[in-house]
């Protein structure tokens, strides 16, 4: 049997607030196959960012286990956790995050800088990623010359370039319209496909959800798995 | 870790049009801190360089013991006979001792900037007296004659006070005088003079016989220390023996240190309110950029890089400040002529004098505000919250 890509066991996330204890979930298990396309949904405050960035190493359970391909990464420094994230994951969010003072191609090119790869490489790297993604013409834009879909679709070359196991999107086509949506998400559909990355959305959009293999509703800290058909 | 800096520098540095107006608040206000500090340190190094720069080691000045300048010293025609006689004093072509035996008195000149009066001194040279002056050199006319009511003029008068001009009769407290030559010392503080002959002097002045000061040409630096022990033996004579070099710088301490006192301080205080300045716009361009530091810190920066890199734009606008307040006050002050009151209450003529030295403490000011203004808030971009990648 292969080892699963993501093992939660007991996951458990509290915040304090004053003297409030706020329970986001208790006690979630779950398991993310290598290749798995996820859609995580349920209404505002399930918890589903909050889980997507346990998943990202970005935020730190309150009890529980995450693990990685056989590594507990909860219990890592956050040294070795931004080592871990650079080799491992790969970023998308809502409002793509890009760094407005650099062109695409440069937006693209920083996961690189975390590699030994010299400058060469990282450029021929950064141009597949672009092509990939169907906005190599755009290499030279800053993002504030780009359209919204142009711009997630650097965030999503920026998110592959350094060929992550795993991409986790929080709500990638929330800040788009329903054609641009669909274009990102066959994007990430054809990822999942032709590349093998696993991907973990969180989406409020059910169409959205549609082009996972399945939807996971998260509602008062408990899953309710759905298999897809796509 | 170096393109992880060298990145996140490079954004920072790019960004900084996006706070344009702080930035050059920050960059200005640290300009200022420099050149005022520069422009502090250019008038005390030009008023040492001019007072004690050239003063000889082979020169003895001899002053009545305890007298602090020239104006409060007196010495007898005896005396002077006695030094004369002293060891280790070189011979002049005759075979007889260089020497230069000087009277100085205040008289009033009138400063072509403000029109105000201020004291300048008139010296008494014996014939030895010009050629004991490294560098002296007639520049305009030609040197006074023996008994004659004549002045040569030094080139800092001429260049800062009027009515000393080559040709001019001018009278100084009751007696008529004409200026007959203008001479050069290469901008030591015997610029600031006017000479005439000692006899003259004593006469007009109704001085007798008695002089000020006294100057040996010594055969070498160490002869200084033979001409001290013969006066420390001799009962008759009761006076200071040093060399030039030591007189004068003993004439610019006192000065310099008041003047360096006052511009330090005053920088500092300057210094305190561009590390404000700084420190808030340093803040300002962390805040701005919280999402994009705490982004790159989930694709795998680490926060020391986040760290340098604000310390480095924070570096860099102190570094550009500096620079800008160096060039300004280098623009600004260096080569200036101006004068103040020196050792002996008269007015010395100095040219400011921005140097390499002073530069490089006014850039080490600029740094240490950069560095200051920068640690706390790249700490704080160090600390990012990951969880700031959701802002809106």
């Amino acid at each position: 049997m292969t080892e699963p890509l993501y093992q939660l066991t007991d996951l458990s996330k509290r915040y304090t607030r004053g003297k409030e204890s706020i329970t986001i979930f208790e006690k979630l298990t779950m398991t993310i196959p290598a290749g798995d396309f996820i859609a995580i949904m349920g209404p505002s405050g399930s918890g589903k960012t909050t889980l997507l960035n346990l998943l990202g190493g970005i935020d730190a359970p309150s009890s529980g286990e995450v693990v990685f391909e056989g590594k507990r990464i909860d219990n890592m420094s956050q040294g070795a956790l931004a080592k871990w994230r650079a080799a491992n994951v790969g970023f998308i969010f809502q409002f793509y995050n890009l760094m407005p003072t650099l062109t695409a191609a440069q937006n693209v090119e920083l996961p690189l800088l975390l590699t030994k790869l010299g400058g060469k490489e990282r450029k021929q790297r950064v141009r597949t990623a672009l092509d990939i993604v169907g906005i190599a013409d755009r290499a030279g834009h800053r993002p504030t010359q780009l359209s919204g879909g142009q711009q997630q679709r650097v965030a999503i070359a920026r998110a592959i370039v350094a060929d992550p196991e795993v991409l986790l999107c929080d709500e990638p086509t929330g800040d788009l319209d329903r054609a641009t949506a669909d274009e990102v998400l066959a994007t990430l559909q054809l990822l999942n496909k032709e590349l093998g990355k696993a991907i973990v959305m969180v989406t409020h959009d059910p169409s959205a959800a549609k082009y996972a293999q399945r939807e996971l509703h998260l509602d008062k800290g408990r899953f309710v798995e759905k298999e897809l058909v796509t | 870790m170096f393109k992880q800096t060298a990145a996140i520098t490079a954004m920072n540095i790019r960004s900084i049009p996006q706070r344009l107006g702080m930035s050059l608040a920050a960059i200005v206000s640290i300009a200022f801190v420099v050149g005022v500090l520069l422009a502090f340190m250019a008038m005390a190094n030009g008023f040492c360089a001019t007072v004690s720069g050239t003063g000889a080691e082979d020169v003895a000045v001899m002053l009545r013991a305890g007298s602090q300048a020239e104006l409060n010293s007196n010495m007898s025609r005896d005396e002077v006979l006695l030094v004369e006689r002293g060891p280790g004093i070189a011979a002049g072509g005759n075979g007889a001792p260089v020497t230069s035996a000087e009277l100085y008195v205040i008289v009033d000149g009138k400063k072509r900037g403000s029109g105000t009066d201020a004291n300048l001194p008139l010296r008494g040279v014996g014939p030895e007296g010009p050629q004991m002056r490294a560098g002296f050199t007639m520049t305009e006319g030609r040197m006074f004659e023996p008994g004659a009511a004549e002045l040569i003029v030094g080139e800092g008068v001429i260049r800062e006070f009027s009515g000393f001009e080559l040709g001019e009769e001018i009278r100084l407290g009751t007696n008529t005088w004409r200026v007959v030559g203008v001479f050069s010392t290469g901008g030591t503080v015997f610029d600031s003079e006017i000479w005439s002959e000692i006899g003259v002097l004593q006469n007009l002045y109704s001085r007798g016989s008695s002089v000020q000061s006294m100057r040996a040409q010594m055969t070498s630096p160490e002869a200084i220390e033979e001409l001290q022990a013969y006066v420390e033996n001799e009962p008759r004579l009761n006076l200071d023996v040093q060399s030039e070099k030591e007189f004068l710088a003993s004439q610019a301490g006192g000065t310099v240190t008041l003047i360096k006192f006052l511009g330090w301080p005053l920088a500092v205080a300057m210094a305190i309110g561009a590390l404000a300045g700084a420190w808030n716009t340093m803040y300002s361009s962390v805040d701005a950029r919280t999402k994009e530091i705490a982004t790159l810190r989930a694709i795998g920066f680490s926060g020391f890089a986040a760290f340098l890199g604000t310390m480095i734009e924070s570096l860099a606008l102190a570094i550009l400040g500096g620079i800008l307040g160096a060039v300004a006050a280098y623009l600004l002050f260096d080569g200036i002529s101006a004068s103040t009151l020196g050792g002996g209450f008269t007015q010395v003529v100095f040219s400011f004098a921005v140097t390499p030295a002073s530069l490089i403490a006014a850039m080490i000011l600029a740094i240490i505000v950069g560095f200051l203004a920068g640690f706390f808030p790249a700490m704080r971009a160090a600390r990012v919250p990951l969880l700031a990648v959701h802002q809106d």
